[in-house]
């Protein structure tokens, strides 16, 4: 099978994980809605922290809004995960494995497609923010953001996979989201290094996610700078490598 | 969530206007409980839908007992989950160093407030399990529970929220019963916060059973 057909194998996966937007609306909602009731929740709530010393900008929103953005990458591939075992639930997905393709072509599709289907929340949370008053990264910032997002996506999709795979039942959809989410949150999440509790200083210094959230972070209270940005470029490519090559393998295994 | 706000969260006691505690983990407490408390609610009213999704409410609606008592059965067994969160909330809270300074009496009320609280919040989640009898239509109201406790004072003083949520927040009857769960946690047992748990708490039930009894009776009619 030449590397043409496999490509369009890809392809058309995507565009099924794409479809499921419109046709199955039930599951992209909540990677939609909750990370934006969480901006505009922790916004409320906590919007007074920038008056702390030491605060790097004066918008608690600017501050969390990319990690609302990684949210809603964890999200949008927790729903990938757990479309994944509706249709392995469903038996659909045991006769595209009889399908003449290889096995890491039906995964990079349905990761592909969760790195594109992440742009829709991304949107909706930029422009709520914007609209109540964040500060604009500018276009370099925002790119930066919405790229780490999308590989922290098809990363979180991996993830999900590799369970869906591994449980085989939609029942798991609770740990999918439960990794992402910690992950996500044992950063600086809502303050800097300095100011978080002792524990969460020390967990979040060797959180690789940090050095993801740092970067997407920067645009929205600074300036991008590069020294903010090839760490998180390391962590992403180390991330992918790790949690690709152990769905891979999970693909492999399956019904075998 | 209330290692996360902890930590993340833990110099909010700095600003000016914050209540004296020993450390925002005393503080969070209640909003944790409150927290749990609600999804309590929310499961028992998951439970309760997926009794009507497999067919066993007709059966049980069948035997010659009260459909009131089968849903007081159920609320019973969310506020007993409601006890028992308040119990590994405190455990929680004084393994990590906070501090009650209602002390044992201050501790007993504040898992009889959790307790009925969990009660509370399950006759909303029975309400809304008896009109849709599906257990994904209850699930969906998650969200809503995350919204509601974002427009309280669960996770922060009243006069540090921003707008709107400061002003949504004085009316919301979970302000009233966060502020009775917190007020034996960092400021000692007193009628006042007691007072003010229970007339939360009351409204919160009075509501859910209201709408609780609505959907019994809608219930019996269309079967």
């Amino acid at each position: 099978m030449g590397a043409r057909t496999e490509a369009a194998m890809v392809w058309s996966l995507m565009r099924r994980g794409l479809n499921e937007i419109l046709r199955v609306p039930g599951a992209a909602l909540p990677g939609m809605l909750a990370p934006t009731i969480f901006l505009l929740g922790l916004t409320a709530v906590f919007g007074n922290l920038h008056h702390l010393p030491g605060y790097p900008t004066d918008s608690f929103m600017s501050f969390i809004l990319p990690v609302s953005f990684l949210q809603a990458a964890g999200f949008t591939g927790a729903a990938t995960g757990v479309n994944l075992a509706r249709d392995i639930e469903l038996g659909w997905f045991g006769r595209l494995l009889v399908v003449p393709i290889p096995r890491w072509a039906l995964l990079a599709g349905t990761v592909l497609a969760a790195s594109l289907r992440v742009l829709l929340p991304f949107t909706l949370l930029t422009i709520v923010a914007l609209a109540l008053g964040a500060r604009w990264p500018g276009v370099d910032g925002l790119l930066l953001a919405v790229a780490y997002g999308m590989a922290f996506a098809a990363i979180a999709a991996c993830w999900s996979v590799t369970l869906a795979l591994m449980f085989r039942t939609q029942s798991a959809a609770p740990l999918m989201q439960a990794g992402t989410f910690i992950l996500v949150l044992f950063t600086a999440a809502y303050a800097p290094l300095p100011l978080l509790a002792g524990w969460l200083h020390d967990v979040a210094s060797v959180n690789p996610v940090n050095h993801v959230l740092t970067a997407a972070r920067q645009g929205f209270i600074g300036g991008v700078s590069w020294s903010n940005t090839w760490p998180a470029l390391v962590t992403l490519v180390g991330m992918t490598i790790a949690f690709g090559a152990v769905a891979v393998r999970q693909l492999l295994r399956f019904g075998r | 969530m209330l290692a996360i706000n902890t930590g993340g969260a833990s110099r909010a006691t700095q600003l000016p206007g914050f209540p004296h505690v020993h450390g925002f983990l005393d503080f969070e407490l209640a909003g944790a409980m409150m927290q749990s408390t609600m999804l309590a609610g929310v499961s028992g009213g998951i439970a309760l839908a997926l009794d009507f999704e497999m067919g066993f409410i007709d059966r049980l609606f069948a035997a010659p007992i009260s459909r009131y008592s089968i849903v007081a059965g159920r609320l019973a067994a969310t506020a007993v989950l409601g006890l028992l969160t308040g119990l590994w909330f405190l455990a929680i809270g004084l393994i990590f160093g906070a501090h009650i300074e209602g002390g044992v009496p201050g501790a007993l009320a504040i898992l009889a407030l959790t307790c009925a609280a969990a009660g509370a919040f399950g006759t909303l989640g029975a309400a809304l399990a008896i009109r849709a009898a599906r257990a994904s239509v209850v699930q969906g109201i998650f969200p809503l529970v995350f919204v509601i406790l974002f427009l309280s004072t669960a996770f922060f003083p009243l006069g540090l929220l921003l707008e709107p949520a400061h002003s949504i927040a004085r009316f919301n009857p979970l302000s009233l019963i966060t502020d009775g769960l917190r007020g034996p946690v960092i400021g000692g047992l007193t009628a006042g916060d007691v007072g003010k748990a229970l007339a939360g708490i009351a409204i919160v039930a009075a509501v859910g059973l209201v709408l609780t009894a609505l959907s019994l009776r809608g219930r019996a009619r269309t079967g």
